[in-house]
């Protein structure tokens, strides 16, 4: 095998699973150190900086870095149930705990750059790249139909994940300090927006428009069907406060746990959700699933919706086609009716949450804007440009339907579009992100961070108690760690940043490392191709997604090889390394946004 | 030294044995020797060996003197019997011991210290009465615990870490061990756990005293350009004579070997010893031949690795003595204690 080259960032940040798994590859174990040092404004700091909306984030973020978090792999076959570290929720501490952090928010300068930027919708894409650009600056202009910023933050989250002043707070950093927000102001045209003379338009629409269901009986119950997010947006703004008692929600995604859940709060005693797939497949977060369950909601799958039925116009429920899943050869599902009769649930309201769509009606297809033959704009996916270079797409907008981590990601790199287009220079050409490699060695054993291992299972969020929470639909349900759980909950992390580093000239071969390494990460062996190194190593390699980190120029001819997949960054091997040929490092990765770090250098 | 424990976590896909133990459970407390310090090695050298050869842990006792060497028994086989002794007595302990309870395998783990000086009686004797033990000798050629004074295996005309030249010859214990009678006689190196580890397994599956001379380079005072006990010395002048493999009874053999490289030596427990031949002359069973071939190559300063000596039909201290072979620890006082009467008869027999 090639000897592992690790100056280039990419090996060492896949190393840190939770980071490259992140769509803004924030850096986790950096911010969870700081929790458990109790430093919480710094830990809000650095979530702030990379991903905007961290209190947002650790309720409602979709953690991406928690399946992928090297924890739960190392727990197999050791501990009764084997989990990720609560990285969503350890966010949460920090911005719970955190003190007064505006004395750590960039100015905006008084001294204008001269350029003015749009901001179509005030989602969290859109308040990403006002956030990224006006503090250099740019004079952001950010346009959304509804009065308040936030998106479907604030519209379609409920209020007992997310409460209000949370979404005002956060929002507010970045709509009160440093652009020109226009509330309630729906743009109809893009021609005419072109005309404003914007040195760039940025389109974070998100997917306004839920899809709806056109069978039997839509039309004429039409009263009490509803569309999941429509009807969602209807509860935030406070224009709908009840439903009926027997309420069927259509639907497997997260926007009908959400749908079923705030029903449970507005009137509905007998709520159930019903799905066309199986319970594993369905679209939901396992966790959101859960907490609809533990809400008395059941949830049937493997049920197709056939028609409404309906007594004169009212509703009276829905004839649902049994089915069953079928797999052809190549793994694909199709849905068949099993041929039992069909199965008829009564009901006063449906709320229908079977899908997003995007709507771009009011961009003309003449404005010189592409559109694919799925009618969404043809965005490139590295430089969120269109056809026309000085507009961008992010967030739902430019994919469909994504989440908030990802819709801050776009904003970011769309920013980095906007500076360096807006500098005359290159939207292909990417920044590389900023890279730090710092030994941790302190002493003997001593580390700058707390390398034993806790052997602790995932801690769960407290809850409200539930006749509190059901009773109203602003309370939060989920209370958040209290810091002393935080601490334990942070311990639990793996501290996958700080790396094992190897060095060959130092190394004697005598095997230390290899003995105290109680995951049997390392081996010396013969040089060999990978895949039949991968069977011979200590312990076999058989997680392909994760590396091998391969020395060679031993004295022996040999070659060090570490399997990266279970390493538990404990630094046993650096400790009883008697040469120093293992270090641990602290690798810090953060991105590079918009400003001069992202411009070429001169 | 280390202040955290070995984290109890192991790796989710470990080889389990027959008793479903992973390597991990013959583990014991965290070392507090130099890191890199040879004798570690040994340690998860024998660690794997036990492993390997499915021994329950609770059938293994470990005896050990003082000394640095004599420290690691606390470092493996955490739930095995343990008893570490005066200096240089190991091998008298573990003589009792075994002479009580026959059924139990005996390690002794003991230095160049503890075993060439202030114990060379000690281990003299119990290699000669054959003792049916794997004796083991962690041989650095320093004091280390005593910041590296040359022990009585340092070779002449090596240097120590200060400078000094040791003028003394030195003890060879393999010659020595050869020279009393043990039926299994090996020498390993720390640094090459490919080729100890199933020195290991041979020599507990040997009945008979097994001894092995393993040279275990002491990071902290000789492991530098002068010494002969450092991993490069003896990387550059090790001299192996065979490769041997270690099957357990009724295990299917899996080795594959062209006829004639391989000889095979079964031993009493079924398990069989498969030596590759790497020295043509070399033949294990010829123990005169054998230390011929030992001290020509001493003379030529090349250091013989491997299975020095096996002896296929060992007899051991119980065979000799012709003890019951139920061990004496389980005989009740009416077996142990015949009577009065049959006392006086004795006494009778000798008037």
């Amino acid at each position: 095998m090639k000897p592992t080259d690790i100056a280039v960032p990419d090996y060492f940040h896949k190393v840190v699973d939770c980071q490259w798994a992140c769509p803004a590859h924030t850096p986790v174990p950096e911010y969870i150190r700081l929790i458990a040092a109790g430093r919480f404004d710094d830990a809000y700091m650095i979530n702030w900086t990379s991903n905007v909306f961290p209190g947002i984030l650790g309720r409602t973020c979709d953690r991406p870095c928690e399946p992928a978090c090297r924890r739960g792999r190392v727990e197999e076959q050791n501990l009764q149930k084997a989990e990720p570290v609560a990285i969503c929720r350890l966010k949460r501490v920090a911005a719970d705990s955190k003190g007064d952090i505006s004395k750590y928010l960039p100015m905006t300068p008084s001294q204008k750059n001269g350029k003015r930027i749009a901001c179509v919708g005030a989602g969290p894409a859109s308040l990403t790249v006002a956030r990224d650009l006006a503090p250099l600056g740019y004079e952001v202009t950010v346009f959304d139909q509804d009065p308040r910023a936030g998106g479907m933050i604030r519209s379609q989250i409920p209020r007992f994940r997310l409460p209000e002043q949370i979404i005002d707070e956060e929002v507010g950093y970045v709509i009160d300090r440093c652009v020109t927000f226009r509330g309630g102001v729906r743009i109809n045209s893009m021609k005419k927006l072109l005309d404003e003379g914007y040195d760039a338009i940025f389109v974070g629409t998100g997917a306004p428009r839920g899809r709806d269901l056109d069978i039997p009986g839509r039309k004429e119950a039409g009263k009490n069907i509803h569309v999941g997010i429509d009807w969602l947006s209807s509860v935030s703004f406070g224009h709908i406060s009840k439903i009926g008692k027997r309420v069927i929600v259509l639907g497997g995604g997260n926007t009908a746990m959400d749908c079923c859940r705030t029903s449970r709060r507005l009137g509905g005693t007998d709520v159930k959700v019903i799905v066309r797939s199986g319970f594993d497949e369905m679209k939901a977060s396992p966790w959101e699933k859960e907490d609809a369950m533990h809400e008395g909601i059941p949830i049937l799958n493997f049920l197709v919706p056939k028609e409404f039925v309906h007594d004169s116009g009212k509703l009276a429920g829905v004839v649902l086609e049994k089915v069953e899943a079928v797999y052809d050869a190549h793994g694909r599902r199709t849905l068949v009716p099993t041929g039992e009769p069909d199965e008829q649930f009564e009901c006063d309201d449906v709320l229908i949450a079977v899908g997003q769509e995007n709507a771009f009606s009011w961009i003309e297809r003449d404005c010189g804007i592409e559109f694919n033959d799925r009618e969404m704009p043809v965005v490139d996916e590295t430089t969120f440009q269109s056809s026309l270079p000085s507009v961008l797409f992010g967030g739902d907008a430019a994919f469909g339907p994504k989440n908030i981590i990802w819709a801050v990601a776009h904003g970011h790199e769309a920013a980095i579009s906007i500076d360096r287009l807006c500098n005359g220079e290159d939207t292909r050409n990417r920044p590389s992100p900023m890279v730090n490699l710092i030994s941790q060695k302190m002493g003997i054993h001593e580390w700058t961070y707390d390398n034993d291992i806790s052997n602790e299972l995932r801690h769960k969020v407290p809850l409200r108690e539930q006749k509190i929470a059901l009773k109203d639909i602003n309370v939060e349900v989920e209370l958040g760690f209290d810091q002393k759980l935080a601490f334990d909950e942070a311990q639990r992390c793996l501290n996958c940043d700080v790396q094992t580093v190897f060095s060959s000239p130092l190394c004697i071969e005598c095997d230390a490392c290899v003995d105290i390494c109680p995951m049997d990460c390392i081996t010396f062996t013969e040089d060999g191709e990978e895949q039949e190194l991968r069977e011979r190593l200590s312990a076999p390699a058989p997680n392909l997604s994760q590396d091998l980190y391969v020395a060679g120029a031993l004295k022996t001819g040999r070659v060090m090889v570490k399997d990266e997949d279970v390493c538990l960054h404990c630094g046993l091997c650096a400790e009883r390394c008697p040469t120093g040929a293992w270090d641990m490092r602290k690798f810090l990765l953060n991105m590079t946004h918009a400003g001069p770090g992202c411009r070429s250098r001169k | 030294m280390t202040y955290i424990a070995k984290p109890r976590l192991r790796h989710p896909n470990l080889k389990a044995n027959k008793f479903g133990f992973t390597h991990r459970d013959y583990e014991g407390a965290v070392s507090t020797l130099c890191a890199g310090c040879g004798h570690d090695s040994i340690s998860s050298a024998i660690i794997q060996a036990c492993f390997e050869l499915n021994l329950p842990p609770h059938r293994i006792a470990k005896l050990s003197g003082i000394g640095c060497s004599s420290k690691t028994p606390t470092y493996f086989l955490g739930n095995s019997h343990g008893f570490n002794s005066v200096h240089g007595r190991m091998p008298s302990v573990l003589t009792g011991a075994n002479l009580a309870n026959r059924d139990l395998i005996y390690l002794g783990i003991s230095g160049d210290g503890d075993s060439a000086s202030i114990g060379l009686g000690q281990f003299a004797h119990s290699v000669r009465r054959g003792v049916n033990m794997v004796y083991i000798v962690e041989n650095n050629g320093v004091y280390g615990l005593t910041k590296g004074q040359f022990s009585a295996t340092a070779d002449r005309g090596s240097k120590s870490k200060k400078g000094a030249y040791n003028r003394d010859a030195a003890v060879d214990m393999v010659m020595l061990a050869m020279e009393l009678g043990a039926t299994y006689v090996a020498r390993g190196f720390a640094g090459d756990k490919a080729q100890l580890v199933p020195l290991i397994k041979g020599a507990i599956a040997h009945r008979g005293a097994a001894f092995i001379d393993c040279i275990s380079p002491c990071i902290a005072f000789n492991n530098h350009p002068g010494s002969t006990k450092g991993f490069d010395y003896v990387r550059e002048h090790n001299e192996a004579v065979n490769r041997l493999d270690v099957m357990l009874p009724r295990e299917a053999i899996t080795v594959d070997y062209q006829p004639g490289e391989v000889e095979e030596v079964t031993q009493h427990d079924g398990s069989v010893l498969a030596l590759r031949k790497l020295a043509d002359d070399y033949d294990v069973h010829d123990r005169i031949a054998a230390m011929h071939h030992l001290q020509k190559s001493k003379a030529a300063g090349e250091i013989v690795t491997g299975v020095l000596h096996v002896d296929p039909e060992p007899d051991d201290l119980h065979a000799n003595l012709n003890t019951l072979p139920t061990p004496f620890n389980k005989l009740a006082e009416k077996e142990l204690c015949p009577g009065s009467t049959a006392l006086d008869k004795f006494n009778a027999a000798h008037r």
